[in-house]
């Protein structure tokens, strides 16, 4: 009697045990919906005074002239290029890193090289832009001989450094879950262990591959500090990788502290945010997809 | 011959790939030890700044910093390693656990400027708790859950089922199995995770630009509702919007490289530590 009654004890003890760790692990959800429902309570007043149309290809970003002009569309561009030149750079280094890490180095090497790699992902944005305004952008107005050193390019550069290693991190795990038996049976075949690697190895990790560089290009547009310390800040659609430009994040930030609470310069950040926000979601989007739909090739499907 | 010379060359440039990598660490680490280990004394590790922050020390801004952080780590851990617990011992396969996972994922990819907006919106202006060590703290813990339930769930997964089967024979529920073998068999790997999360909320600028971090205060923080001064928002401010950002060149490398100091500190110790783990399996 007593141990019947001890056993639904526990059960119920169990349980509650186990719906209690069911809600905490829900609070990554409910973040995630408080963000965007608030996101969407501060933005939407700014669509009283500009309609969407407006706020999202307007050409004029100028949120405190009288009356002022409320077009994000050269903010977005501005975002939109130095995550694309950012990525022109990343995603070549990242995933010759990670395949050169994966099957090429040593284990001697990889102890040290890998660390590095994860050290680079730890320095803090605001070192990277402060690196990239006192050092990089003075060069760079010398050795091109332009107005400013703070401009796309640099911001560019910047930020390829802070994608490379989400790139680098997940494209190696993707690499080295290949099937060791497909690698042995290219070998086998006569192939060199470049001509596997290529042919072989690259294809089977691929959907693994893309992920990383969404992932990365997602961190590269959603990067604020940097871009607020190096792309120059001028909201104009640029005309050459040399001219200063002022994507999304560096707006909020800079802007947001001299903003007066609830005015339409508020609401209007509010908006970008939401703007933001809908493009990284894209990117989880498509990252989430790839690897979904195109799981990793692995023996089984041989 | 040439398909072997062809594998030479490429090698040869995937060496150097990964080469730039660490060459592009070791210049931003060197520019920075280069220029800023002038400022560095005990004054400016031990005082505030004086004279509209031309000269003096980054005290305040080291013991903002070490608030914020450890705060978020208070928040951000527990929840965390509950969240891992879930996802790796008690859910199953389906649609619950997938959405788990993209909500996770999604949050993840949140740019930290949004973070300081949801902490504007929710934590300073609708909870009231105005811009405060409190608001910063929730907020870095926030966007650090994701990077504690990564690590706690891979610290999770990599305890052998023997340990859970043996438990669970011997008569052991399933939460003491969690609670008194799991977690414990874990709990190094968690908390290297924890030092990482550590970091990149004491690195983190634009979360806490608008709940946190004030450009000068004189007094040290004596509750969590205080603004605090903060070494990443104590660079930026230096470097961008003082009226003699050239004289105060030195101060700020020096901040740089105190902060750097810190976060790859911690980082190495997490780095070596968990080597040593891997080395003991």
């Amino acid at each position: 009697m007593t141990g019947c009654f001890m056993g639904t004890h526990q059960q119920v003890k169990g349980a509650i045990i186990r719906y209690v760790f069911f809600l905490l692990a829900f609070v990554s959800i409910a973040i995630l919906c408080t963000i965007l429902f608030f996101l969407v309570k501060e933005g939407i007043p700014i669509f009283g005074k500009v309609s969407v149309r407006d706020f999202l290809c307007g050409k004029y970003w100028y949120p405190t002239s009288d009356p002022p002009d409320f077009g994000i569309l050269p903010l977005i561009i501005a975002s939109l290029l130095v995550t694309l030149c950012s990525a022109a750079v990343s995603i070549p280094l990242g995933v010759t890193t990670a395949i050169y890490l994966a099957e090429i180095a040593s284990a001697k090497v990889r102890e040290i090289a890998k660390p590095m790699v994860e050290l680079l992902a730890s320095l803090p944005s605001v070192v990277i832009g402060f690196f990239g305004m006192v050092v990089v952008a003075p060069f760079l107005q010398e050795a091109f001989d332009i107005p400013t050193g703070l401009n796309l390019f640099n911001a560019s550069l910047m930020l390829a450094f802070m994608s490379v290693p989400t790139i680098c991190t997940i494209s190696e795990d993707a690499i080295s879950s290949v099937p060791a038996e497909l690698k042995e049976a290219s070998l086998a075949l006569g192939a060199t262990h470049w001509e596997s690697i290529v042919r072989v190895i690259l294809p089977a990790s691929l959907p693994g591959v893309s992920t990383a560089v969404i992932l990365g290009m997602s961190r590269a547009i959603g990067e604020t500090m940097v871009v607020l310390m190096v792309a120059g800040g001028s909201a104009m659609i640029p005309s050459s990788v040399f001219d200063p430009v002022r994507p999304m994040p560096a707006s909020i930030a800079a802007e947001m502290g001299e903003a007066p609470f609830h005015s339409d310069h508020y609401y209007a950040l509010f908006a970008t945010g939401m703007v933001l926000f809908i493009f990284t979601l894209v990117f989880n989007f498509i990252a989430d997809y790839i690897s979904h739909k195109h799981g990793q090739v692995g023996a089984s499907t041989l | 011959m040439r398909r072997r010379g062809i594998q030479t060359v490429m090698f040869f440039l995937f060496r150097t790939a990964s080469a730039i990598n660490g060459l592009a660490l070791l210049i931003i680490v060197f520019f920075l030890v280069k220029n800023g280990w002038r400022a560095i004394n005990l004054t400016f590790l031990t005082r505030p700044p004086i004279d509209s922050m031309t000269r003096g020390g980054i005290f305040p801004c080291i013991i903002g910093t070490v608030y914020l952080s450890i705060g978020a780590l208070a928040i951000g851990l527990p929840l965390g390693i509950a969240s891992a617990i879930y996802l790796n011992e008690y859910a199953r396969k389906g649609v619950v656990l997938r959405i788990l996972r993209f909500g996770i994922n999604n949050l993840a990819g949140v740019p930290s400027v949004v973070f300081g907006l949801f902490g504007l919106a929710v934590f300073v202006t609708w909870m009231k708790m105005g811009v405060s060590i409190l608001s910063g703290a929730l907020t870095l813990g926030f966007m650090t859950l994701p990077v504690i339930i990564g690590t706690s769930e891979e610290a999770l997964r990599a305890v052998p089922d023997t340990y859970r089967e043996a438990s669970l024979g011997l008569g052991a529920t399933k939460w003491q199995t969690i609670y008194r073998v799991v977690l414990p068999a874990a709990l190094p790997s968690i908390l290297t995770g924890g030092i990482l999360a550590l970091c990149r909320a004491a690195g983190e600028t634009a979360a806490i630009m608008f709940t946190a971090a004030v450009f000068y205060t004189t007094r040290l923080p004596r509750s969590i509702f205080d603004q605090v001064m903060a070494l990443p928002y104590h660079i930026y401010v230096l470097a961008t919007a003082g009226t003699e950002i050239e004289k105060t060149r030195g101060l700020q490398y020096g901040t740089a490289l105190v902060l750097i100091a810190l976060v790859l500190g911690m980082n190495i110790i997490a780095i070596v530590y968990r080597a040593g783990l891997r080395r003991k399996r």
